[in-house]
């Protein structure tokens, strides 16, 4: 057997090799207070207060990855990649729906920082929330459908994917749902997609090679209506979507055009059959 | 004593919703089985979003040369010749279909002028051979996936939910066991075939890319099943992760900004590629480009963190970098503050990938134990020594279909579900409830975590000796014995310390098994760098590590390599990186020099 060299194979940590502890621990000295939601439906539920020392670039996850560890093991919260390509950290700091993991503290003004969980969701426990009823509303929207004697391979412009592209940015870390006042304040979820699903059917209405038309049932099923354009799903949106611009008003202009045509109306209410889009 | 739980019955059980899940499920479903998808995680959360660069698949639409016997060649050359080749050909066959059936299925790619699927270089491909959209490919393939799967019929998800054990019988496997997350109530699946998607495993390091679902539960349930894992001792450093703010370190930098032609420099400025690869440059093979990292650091070139400058903005215009790499400069900006379009990231290698995992039939994912099969990053084969950026997402696609088929194939000739053992459900909930008991307070599953990842990083990193892998054997018996004496608050309802103990469980037996493996390979190839062995070994070349497990011990044993028959050995000269010298005793001779290029 060959000796290892020394420091070399216990330096073998990748590029860290050479660097003191400390430099690479990037504490700043300062600590900052924690204020986070605790609790079960039903159940005690109350805020906890937690000390973190500050590292430099320290996200609020970091923050609550911390208080994990070292003070309280059982504080749940939803996490994936860490890199805000997910969209599962999805939480109410200092009030504001941020994706915790790029949420750096040392943009969050002085004093205590407030972590809360989503608000227009049902809790499940601390900082974790009941989303499922996001992915039965993805169910209702009927998938892409090309024309079956579409021959592959397909052509399409650049141009077409760039506008399509900004849809598909989406990560569906659901902030727009929660921030949306139809849900959020007239808790009207039921019969509104909200501002994700507004979202996922403009990529598909406006993709070329799909052929369905979700028109009728964004104005009946969806509530697009309801949508008064207060842009604050837009606000919200970490991947910087424009959700009301790019999506939503061009989706209530198309619906118009069917579905609020008075002579279509009239045309509907004569036939009975309300198939749109058959221009 | 049992505790109470749900039972669910279903034709094919898929374990993990990435993308290999899903396409499993989409398979499944679609040849008429019922098929539950289990997920740790929310649908559409699997590190499959994490992959960035795109699919490798030899359209030729940018690179008409391109072939998928080139593609073939490449993939083989860069997993130094241990692949299963089988997988090989299959896969850079296939995968040109999926690219199509994706596209059908409203997936998005950039475009060529003419409007066909763009194509970007990558590390070790002969040609421009990845089929991408910006630098978000694994989130458009998961989320075209995800919708396929929830309007294929037949095919359900059960989210947050965590499997801890695979369920025997005298026949095989015969569903699996878990618990709910939130809830923390007990569930039992029969099935009558279950495929293994769930990923690989990186969490037992302290700088991974991967997030905290890459535990190998996967590849730990099949191994305590009786299948075999192979390949263990290859695990994938990518070469650039981030490395500063601390809080940030191990986060993915895509390939695909040296794709675009970002390029590498050390803190001195050097373009240092040049020293350790002068033909591929910056983009060689993975392996390469992560140890020419660590040497100009550990040569005290290194940047202030201990890294690399990667620098696209010398090379690509502002507006070409926002077009090209839109969610990198995003993530440079928000975490680190960072304008990539200006400035050079610093990067160093960060644990990416997980090349082993569970032996299986090439053709159909099946593995050693009847009716459990394994596709995606938790099998072996099809990436050998390393794998080539962009074969991921491809691998998932033409497995992932692959195994879901076989696996409804098997279960439409099974009658009915074969029964579970109480006693093994009563053994297991015992186990998974221990660290609940209260009592003395005990060790923490935290801290536990964090010991392990000290001894894989330090002693089973980027390189390797018997001296740093004895040591680590060590650390995780000790670790192993300390984790019976787990103890966490709280009670079953969502209780990420109590989640955490199980986790400890996977990654103690995955880990033993990399730091086994690696022992036995007395060489270093591909991402297996042994300071003490720093050539490869002729012999090696033929040999295939798998551990399993042998009356409650794991047992290392050699599997020679399938080798290439002639006709196929003779393809490799079509990859443009082709050396004689490199080739193994076994097959020189067997491959004509490579051709003059004509243009």
């Amino acid at each position: 057997m060959a000796e290892a060299t020394p420091g070399v194979a216990t330096g073998a940590d990748g590029a860290a090799g050479h660097q003191p502890a400390e430099a690479q621990s990037g504490l700043t000295g300062v600590t900052r207070t924690f204020r986070v939601f605790k609790g079960v439906p039903g159940g005690e539920a109350g805020y906890a207060t937690y000390q973190v020392p500050e590292v430099v670039g320290m996200v609020v996850l970091d923050a609550i990855h911390h208080i994990q560890r070292t003070q309280d093991g059982d504080l749940a919260c939803r996490w994936n990649c860490k890199a805000a390509k997910c969209g599962s950290c999805s939480a109410e700091v200092n009030g504001h729906p941020v994706l915790m993991c790029k949420t750096r503290i040392d943009t969050l003004p002085e004093g205590t920082i407030t972590v809360q969980p989503l608000k227009s969701f049902p809790l499940i426990k601390d900082l974790v929330t009941d989303v499922s009823r996001n992915y039965e509303t993805n169910k209702l929207i009927p998938p892409f459908t090309a024309a079956p004697d579409d021959g592959e391979p397909w052509r399409i412009q650049q141009m077409d994917i760039d506008r399509l592209f900004e849809y598909r940015r989406c990560i569906e870390c659901f902030l727009c749902q929660d921030v949306c006042h139809v849900n959020r304040t007239h808790e009207l979820s039921a019969r509104f997609f909200g501002p994700r699903f507004f979202v996922r059917v403009a990529s598909l209405e406006m993709h070329p090679k799909d052929v369905l038309d979700r028109r009728e049932l964004l104005a009946e099923t969806g509530g697009l209506s309801l949508c008064n354009i207060t842009k604050c799903c837009t606000e919200v949106c970490p991947e910087h979507i424009h959700i009301t611009d790019n999506a939503i008003i061009p989706l209530k202009e198309r619906v118009a055009d069917v579905h609020w045509d008075p002579l279509r109306w009239v045309a509907r209410r004569l036939r009975g059959a309300p198939k749109a889009g058959s221009t | 004593m049992t505790e109470p739980f749900v039972t669910r019955d279903c034709d094919v059980l898929v374990v993990g919703a990435g993308g290999t899940g899903m396409r499993a499920a989409i398979a499944a479903a679609e040849a008429g089985c019922s098929t539950l998808v289990v997920s740790k995680s929310l649908l559409g959360k699997a590190h499959t979003v994490m992959a960035e660069g795109g699919i490798a698949a030899a359209m030729g639409n940018v690179d008409s040369p391109d072939s998928w016997e080139v593609h073939f060649a490449d993939t083989m050359l860069g997993g130094q010749l241990i692949n299963n080749w089988r997988m090989v050909d299959l896969y850079s066959r296939e995968v040109i279909d999926r690219v199509r059936e994706l596209e059908r299925w409203g997936g998005l790619f950039d475009r060529t002028d003419d409007g066909r699927i763009m194509q970007r270089a990558f590390g070790a491909h002969s040609y421009r051979r990845l089929c991408h959209v910006g630098d978000r490919t694994g989130l458009e393939l998961i989320r075209t996936c995800q919708d396929r799967m929830v309007h294929t019929a037949g095919a359900d998800v059960r989210m947050e939910c965590t499997l801890t054990r695979l369920l025997t019988g005298p026949g095989g496997v015969v569903g699996a066991m878990g618990y709910d997350r939130n809830t923390g109530e007990f569930v039992v699946i029969r099935a009558k075939a279950v495929v293994l998607a769930s990923g690989g495993w990186g969490r037992m390091y302290r700088y991974t890319s991967n997030s905290w679902e890459g535990t190998g539960d996967g590849a730990a349930m099949a191994y305590q099943a009786g299948a075999e894992l192979q390949d263990m001792e290859f695990v994938q450093f990518h070469p650039t992760g981030m490395i500063w703010p601390p809080g940030a370190r191990g986060i993915l930098v895509t390939e695909g900004v040296r794709g675009e032609g970002g390029i590498l420099r050390n803190a001195e400025g050097e373009r240092f590629m040049e020293r350790y690869d002068p033909i591929k440059l910056d983009l060689s093979s993975r392996d390469v480009v992560a140890r020419s990292i660590y040497k100009e650091v550990e040569a005290g070139r290194g940047t202030p963190h201990g890294g690399a400058y990667l620098d696209i903005a010398s090379q690509r215009t502002p507006a070409e970098i926002r077009r090209k790499l839109p969610s990198m400069v995003e993530q440079f900006e928000a975490l680190a503050g960072v304008d990539i379009t200006r400035e050079p990231m610093e990067v160093g290698p960060t644990i990416h990938y997980t090349m082993g995992g569970i032996r299986v039939d090439p053709e159909t994912g099946a593995s050693s134990v009847p009716g459990l099969f394994a596709a995606g990053e938790s099998a072996a084969g099809l990436h050998g020594a390393n794998r080539l950026g962009g074969n991921s997402l491809g691998d998932i696609l033409v497995f992932g279909r692959r195994a879901g088929e076989a696996a409804a194939e098997l279960a439409r000739s099974r009658a009915g579900f074969a029964d579970f053992s109480a006693a093994e459900v009563s053994e297991e909930q015992e186990a998974v409830l221990r660290p609940l008991a209260g009592g003395e307070p005990g060790e923490n599953p935290y801290a536990l975590h964090q010991a392990l990842q000290e001894a894989m990083q330090d002693d089973v990193g980027i390189g390797r000796s018997e001296e740093s892998l004895r040591r680590a054997l060590g650390a995780i018996a000790e670790l192993r014995e300390r984790t019976t004496r787990m103890r966490v608050g709280g009670g079953r309802v969502l209780n990420p310390g109590w989640h955490a103990c199980q986790d400890m469980r996977f990654m103690l037996t995955v880990s033993e098994s990399i730091i086994r493996c690696a022992l036995e390979r007395r060489e270093s190839r591909g991402s297996q760098w042994r300071f003490d062995f720093p050539e490869k070994d002729d012999r090696l070349a033929r040999v295939n590590l798998v551990v399993r497990d042998h009356e409650g011990t794991m047992a290392v044993e050699e599997r020679p390599v399938e080798l290439m028959p002639d006709e196929v050995v003779a393809r490799l000269n079509r990859s443009r990186f082709f050396d004689p010298a490199n080739l193994p005793s076994h097959y020189a001779g067997k491959v004509e020099p490579r051709p003059v290029e004509a243009h």
